[in-house]
C-alpha cells in the first residue's frame, strides 16, 4: 500500500456539488423489450437462419405454382412417372431424368418423349409435382396458421379469464380444463375427423378442439403469477381500471410467452395435418398437402423415391425451423436467461 | 501475525451478453491466523464475487482474472489447475453459503452430504465417517443426530440447515472458513444463534473466517477486522474499531449513518442516495463520488490511492490527501469519532 | 398421498366415462350404416343383420347395453371379422405393438439422456451443439417420414433389414423401433440438457464443488439424480407420442400390431374396432400418466415425505 502522491493541481482538490440525480445516471442506453429481444434473437445463427428458412418457403409456397410451367391439377397421362429433371443441373449427373425401368437405368424423358422439363417430375398421373408441392405447403402452411390462430385466440381468453377473475370461475372453468387434458389429443383429432367429411375444414377443427388447452393453462399459470405481484397491485392502489391492468401489465409481460407457444402450435399443426393425411384421414384427392403427398410418395418409395423426398424435406424443414425458432425466441424472451 | 492468505491486486470480469463487467477492480487484503475478517458492502459492491473467486467457484466459461494472485500459504490459487484446487476446496477452504433452504442437496440425505468431504478429504472408511458426522451434527447444536442423519434437508428448519451447512464446512478442519452472508435469509433470533455458533467453533478449531455481509451489526458483532467494498474495489480497511470510530471514507460514512441505532437521537434515517455504479462501464475516478457529498473535482478525474491511516488502516480517498481540503463529517460520525483516541474530534472520553 | 391419489382416480373415471359416451354417440351420428357400406343387402337382409347387432333398437338402449358391457369388459363385436370380439381382437394384437413401444420408449430414453447430459455438461461446444442438432431433427421430422427413409435406404437400397412385417424375429422390430424412438430421444434429451443446466447453477451444486468434488462427482453423484427425477413427468406424453408414432409406424412396416389394425378399422369404418381401440388407447394413456404422477411423488423425496401433492 504504497503512498505514490504525483504533485496535483490545487483547484483538482477543489470541492464540488454533485447533483444526486446524476448519481441515477445509467450509462447503459435503456431498451426496449422487443429491443432487446431482437437484440438476443440477432445473435442466435440458428433462429435467424429458420427465419429466413422460413420466409423462403412461404414465399414459394405462393410462388412455387407460378413459376412452375406446368398446372397443378393437369394430368398428363403420357408424361407420368418423370423423374426430376432441370435446365442445367441435368449435365452434372442428377436431376437429369433418368430413372430405373425394369432394372435399367435410362432417360425417361427420352424415352417418353417429352420435351418439356419437369423440375421435381411427376406422379402416377402426370401432375407435375413441383406445382403440387408448393401448393400442397399452402395447403398445409394455411391449415398450421389457422389452427395456431384459433388455439392462441381460445386459449387466451379462456386462460386469461379463469386466471385473472379466480375465484369460483376458474375454478369451475379449471375442473373442465382438468377433464379435458385427460383426453388424449390423438383420440379427440380421430374421432373428430371421422365424423366430419373430411377435408380442411374439419382437420382444423380436430386439432384445435384440444389444442388450445395448453394455450390457456400457460396463460393462466403466467396471470396468476402477475397479478399478485406488486407493480400490479402498485398500479391497483393507483386507481386503475380492470382494462388498464390488463392492456398495460399483464398482456405486456405475458406476450413472449404467447409468443413462443404459438412457435410451438404451428408446427404441431403441421404435424398433425400430415398425420392424419398419411393415415388416410387427411384431404382427400385432388386436394394436396404435405401430408398426402407423402402418403402418395410412400406408395411409389420403391420405385420413384423423389415423389417422397421433395414434399418429407419441405415438411421437415419446415419443422425443424419452427422448432428453431421458438427456441430460439424463447431464449429471447426468457427473463430468466437475463444477466 | 501470521498471513495465511494474500490477494493482491486481484482484478476480474465476467464476460456477459451486455459486454464485460468488471466486477472486481484490483483488490487487495490479507487474512491472518485465527481472525475474522468482515467485507461489507451494497450488494453488486463485489464482496461475494471476491470470496468465490478465491474458491475459484465462478464459472469458467464466463469469467476471467484479468491480473493480480491470491496467495494461500504462499500458493496462487488462480494459477492452481482443477485437480489441485479440488483438493483445497472443503479441506483448506470452506464455505458457508447465504441460503440454506437452496444449498442442500434436496434428494442426497444429510449424512450423505456431510461425510462427503471427510470421505474426500481424509482417509476415513464409512462408518468412521458417520461417525464424526455425528459428531459435527452434535457440535453446531443439532439434537438427535443419530436419528436426523438419515433424513432429507426438506425435513429440516432453516436455522438448523445452515447449522448442517456450517457442519459440512468444518467437517475438515479448514483453515479458512469463508461464509457468503451466512445469516442474511434467517429470522432475526435464528441470526443470533448462528453468528454465536460461529464465534464458538472458531475458538474450538482456531479457523480464520471471511464473513461477508450488508449488516454492520453483525460485523460489529463478529469481526476483527473490517473491509468495506464499493464498486469493486476496497475503499477502506481496519480494524472494527477504526472503521466504526474513525471511519475516513464517504461511503464508510454513509453506511454507518444508515445504520439505525438505538443511542443515535436522530430521528431520520440516513439514506445514501442514488444507486451502485454500474460496472459494465464504471466511472473514471471514484465510484462513490456520484453518489457523495463530499467529492472534490478530482475523484471525477482519477481514482484515488490508498492512503495509510495507522497500521492498520487504510482508505481509498482523496479527502486524505495533504492538499485535499478539511471536511467534517456528517454529525452521527462526528459523534462516533469523539470517542476515538487518534481521531481528530477525539475528546478523550473513555469508550 | 392418499387424498391426492383418489381424486385424481376420481378424474380419471369421470374423464373416461366422457369419452366412452362421445365415443359411442358420435359413431352414432355417422353417415351411413357400416354394414350398409360394406356390402349390397336387400332391406330385409339388412334389417336381419342391424337386428343381429342391436342397431335396430333405440338410441339410448342401444348406449345402456353399450355401456353395460363395457364395464364388463366387452368391446362389441367386429362387423369387418365376422363377429370376431373386439376385445379378444385387441388382446391379440398387442405383443408386437408392446414389444415396439417399450423397445422403443427405453433405446430413445436412454440415448436421450445421455446426449442430454452430454450437451449440459460441454455446454457451447461442439458436443452440444451436435446433441442439441439430433435432438432438433428428432422432434422436427415426423416419425413416419424418417421411417419411410430407413425403409428405403436399410431395406430396399442397402437390403440390410427385412422391408416389412413381423417375420424375422427381432430384426423385424429394429427400423420400427429406431422409428419410434426418435421422438422420446428428442424430448429426453431436450428435458435433461435444460434441467443439468438449471440444477448446474443451483446453490447445492456450488456447496458441492466448494466440497472439493470434482467435475465429475458433481455431475453425477449431485446434479443427475435430480435432474432425472422430473424427466418422469414427460412420460406421459411421451407415451401418447409412441401411440401416436405407433399407428403410422406399424402401417409402413406392415406390424400386426394395434396400431395397423386400428388405421385399417378406420379405412373399412368398422365403428366396433374403432370405438374399441379409442377406448383402450384412452385408458392406457390415462392410466399411465396416472401411474407416472404417483411414481413421480415416490421417487422424489422432497414430496414422499412430506406428503404434498405436485
Amino acid at each position: 500500500m504504497t503512498q505514490n502522491l504525483d504533485k496535483l493541481p490545487t483547484e483538482s482538490f477543489k470541492r464540488i456539488t454533485i447533483d444526486s440525480s446524476q448519481a441515477e445516471k445509467i450509462s447503459k442506453p435503456s431498451l426496449s423489450f422487443w429491443q432487446d429481444a431482437w437484440l438476443r434473437i440477432r445473435k442466435n445463427k440458428a433462429a435467424i437462419v429458420s427465419m429466413v428458412l422460413l420466409v423462403l418457403i412461404i414465399v414459394m409456397a405462393f410462388l412455387g405454382p407460378v413459376l412452375s410451367p406446368h398446372d397443378a391439377e393437369k394430368q398428363t397421362i403420357t408424361h407420368a412417372n418423370l423423374p426430376p429433371k432441370v435446365q442445367g443441373i441435368e449435365k452434372l449427373g442428377f436431376m437429369d431424368g433418368v430413372g430405373v425401368v425394369g432394372g435399367k437405368e435410362m432417360d425417361l424423358y427420352e424415352r417418353k418423349k417429352v420435351d418439356e422439363y419437369y423440375w421435381f417430375g411427376t406422379d402416377g398421373l402426370g401432375r407435375d409435382m413441383f406445382s403440387r408441392l408448393w401448393e400442397g405447403t399452402q395447403i398445409s402452411l394455411f391449415i398450421a396458421f389457422v389452427a395456431a390462430f384459433i388455439d392462441l385466440v381460445v386459449g387466451v381468453i379462456y386462460g386469461g379469464i379463469s386466471g385473472y377473475y379466480g375465484g369460483r370461475v376458474d375454478d369451475a372453468m379449471q375442473r373442465v380444463v382438468e377433464i379435458l387434458i385427460g383426453i388424449p389429443n390423438l383420440i379427440v383429432v380421430i374421432l373428430m375427423i371421422l365424423v366430419m367429411k373430411p377435408g380442411i375444414t374439419a382437420i382444423i377443427i380436430a386439432i384445435t378442439l384440444t389444442g388450445w388447452i395448453g394455450m390457456s393453462r400457460i396463460v393462466r399459470g403466467q396471470i396468476l403469477k402477475f397479478k399478485n405481484q406488486e407493480f400490479v397491485l402498485a398500479s391497483r392502489t393507483l386507481g386503475a381500471s380492470n382494462n388498464r391492468i390488463i392492456a398495460k401489465h399483464l398482456i405486456p409481460n405475458i406476450l413472449g410467452v404467447i409468443i413462443i407457444n404459438t412457435m410451438f402450435t404451428i408446427p404441431g399443426a403441421i404435424f398433425f395435418e400430415a398425420f392424419l393425411s398419411f393415415i388416410g384421414l387427411g384431404l382427400q384427392p385432388p386436394a394436396a398437402s404435405l401430408g398426402t403427398l407423402i402418403n402418395d410418395g410412400f406408395r411409389l418409395l420403391e420405385f420413384q423415391p423423389y415423389i417422397l423426398l421433395y414434399p418429407s424435406l419441405v415438411l421437415s424443414l419446415l419443422m425443424v425451423a419452427f422448432n428453431l425458432l421458438g427456441d430460439g425466441l424463447r431464449d429471447a424472451f426468457d427473463p430468466k436467461m437475463k444477466d | 501475525m501470521e498471513k495465511i492468505l494474500e490477494v493482491k491486486d486481484l482484478q476480474l470480469s465476467f464476460h456477459t451478453f451486455a459486454g464485460e463487467v468488471q466486477a472486481i477492480r484490483g483488490v487487495n487484503f490479507d487474512l491472518l491466523k485465527g481472525e475474522t475478517l468482515a467485507i461489507v458492502g451494497e450488494s453488486g459492491s463485489g464482496k461475494s464475487v471476491t470470496t468465490k473467486a478465491i474458491m475459484r467457484l465462478l464459472p469458467e466459461s464466463s469469467s476471467e482474472f484479468k491480473s493480480g494472485e491470491i496467495l494461500f500459504n504462499g500458493k496462487d490459487l488462480t494459477k492452481l489447475s482443477d485437480k489441485e484446487m479440488q483438493k483445497i476446496r472443503g479441506k483448506d477452504i470452506s464455505m458457508i453459503f447465504q441460503d440454506p433452504m437452496t444449498s442442500l442437496n434436496p434428494t442426497m440425505t444429510i449424512g450423505r452430504q456431510i461425510t462427503e468431504p471427510l470421505l474426500k478429504h481424509q482417509k476415513v472408511g464409512k462408518t468412521q465417517a458417520k461417525k464424526v458426522a455425528i459428531d459435527l451434527l452434535r457440535m453446531v447444536g443439532m439434537p438427535k443426530p443419530e436419528l436426523r442423519i438419515k433424513q432429507y434437508p426438506h425435513q429440516f428448519s432453516g436455522g438448523q440447515r445452515q447449522r448442517i451447512v456450517i457442519a459440512i464446512a468444518l467437517a475438515c478442519n479448514p483453515q479458512i472458513l469463508i461464509a457468503d452472508e451466512p445469516t442474511t435469509a434467517l429470522d432475526v433470533t435464528i441470526q443470533a444463534q448462528i453468528l454465536e455458533l460461529m464465534k464458538d467453533l472458531q475458538k474450538k478449531i482456531d479457523t480464520s473466517i471471511i464473513f461477508i455481509t450488508h449488516d454492520l451489526g453483525v460485523v460489529a458483532n463478529v469481526a476483527d477486522r473490517v473491509a468495506v467494498m464499493y464498486g469493486g474495489r476496497i475503499v477502506e480497511m481496519g480494524t472494527v474499531d477504526e472503521i466504526f470510530y474513525n471511519p475516513q471514507h464517504p461511503y464508510t460514512w454513509g453506511l454507518l449513518s444508515s445504520m439505525p441505532s438505538l443511542d443515535t437521537a436522530e430521528e431520520k434515517l440516513y439514506a445514501i442516495p442514488g444507486t451502485p455504479p454500474d460496472l459494465l462501464d464504471p466511472p473514471k475516478g471514484d465510484a462513490f463520488a456520484l453518489r457523495s457529498e463530499y467529492a472534490l473535482a478530482i475523484d471525477l478525474e482519477q481514482a484515488p490511492p490508498v492512503f495509510k491511516v495507522s497500521d492498520t488502516h487504510f482508505a481509498a480517498t482523496w479527502l486524505l490527501h495533504p492538499d485535499a481540503p478539511e471536511v467534517d463529517p456528517p454529525l452521527s460520525i462526528i459523534e462516533r469519532m469523539k470517542k476515538f483516541p487518534g481521531s481528530r474530534y477525539y475528546e478523550g472520553v473513555a469508550r | 398421498m392418499a387424498k391426492y391419489i383418489v381424486k385424481r382416480v376420481f378424474y380419471m373415471f369421470i374423464t373416461l366415462f366422457l369419452i366412452a359416451t362421445a365415443t359411442f354417440f358420435l359413431m352414432k351420428t355417422l353417415p351411413g350404416s357400416p354394414i350398409s357400406s360394406a356390402s349390397k343387402l336387400n332391406p330385409q337382409q339388412l334389417a336381419v343383420v342391424e337386428a343381429k347387432y342391436g342397431l335396430d333398437q333405440p338410441l339410448p338402449v342401444q348406449y345402456g347395453k353399450y355401456m353395460l358391457n363395457l364395464v364388463q369388459g366387452d368391446l362389441g363385436n367386429s362387423y369387418q371379422f365376422k363377429g370376431a370380439d373386439v376385445t379378444d381382437l385387441i388382446i391379440s394384437r398387442l405383443g408386437p405393438s408392446f414389444i415396439l413401444g417399450a423397445q422403443g420408449l427405453i433405446l430413445g430414453v436412454a440415448i436421450g439422456i445421455i446426449l442430454g447430459m452430454i450437451a449440459a455438461l460441454k455446454q457451447n461446444t461442439i458436443w452440444d451443439y451436435g446433441s442439441t442438432f439430433i435432438a432438433i431433427i428428432g422432434i422436427s421430422i415426423p416419425s413416419f417420414v424418417f421411417a419411410t427413409f430407413l425403409q428405403y435406404w436399410l431395406a430396399i437400397k442397402w437390403e440390410l433389414l427385412p422391408v416389412a412385417l413381423w417375420d424375422d424375429g427381432w430384426k423385424s422390430s429394429i427400423m420400427p423401433s429406431i422409428a419410434l424412438a426418435m421422438g422420446p430421444l428428442a424430448t429426453a434429451a431436450r428435458f435433461i440438457r435444460t434441467e443439468m443446466i438449471e440444477v448446474l447453477s443451483s446453490d447445492y451444486i456450488t456447496l458441492a464443488k466448494s466440497k472439493g468434488a470434482s467435475s465429475f462427482e458433481v455431475a453425477f453423484k449431485h446434479a443427475f439424480r435430480n435432474a432425472l427425477i422430473p424427466l418422469v413427468t414427460v412420460l406421459g406424453p411421451l407415451a401418447a407420442g409412441l401411440l401416436t408414432g405407433s399407428l403410422v409406424i406399424e402401417n409402413i412396416f406392415a406390424i400386426p400390431g394395434i396400431g395397423e389394425q386400428f388405421v385399417k378399422a378406420i379405412m373399412v369404418s368398422d365403428f366396433s374396432v374403432i370405438m374399441g381401440t379409442t377406448l383402450f388407447f384412452s385408458v392406457f394413456l390415462i392410466f399411465v400418466i396416472l401411474v407416472v404422477d404417483i411414481l413421480y411423488g415416490i421417487i422424489d423425496p422432497r414430496i414422499r415425505l412430506s406428503g404434498g401433492n405436485s
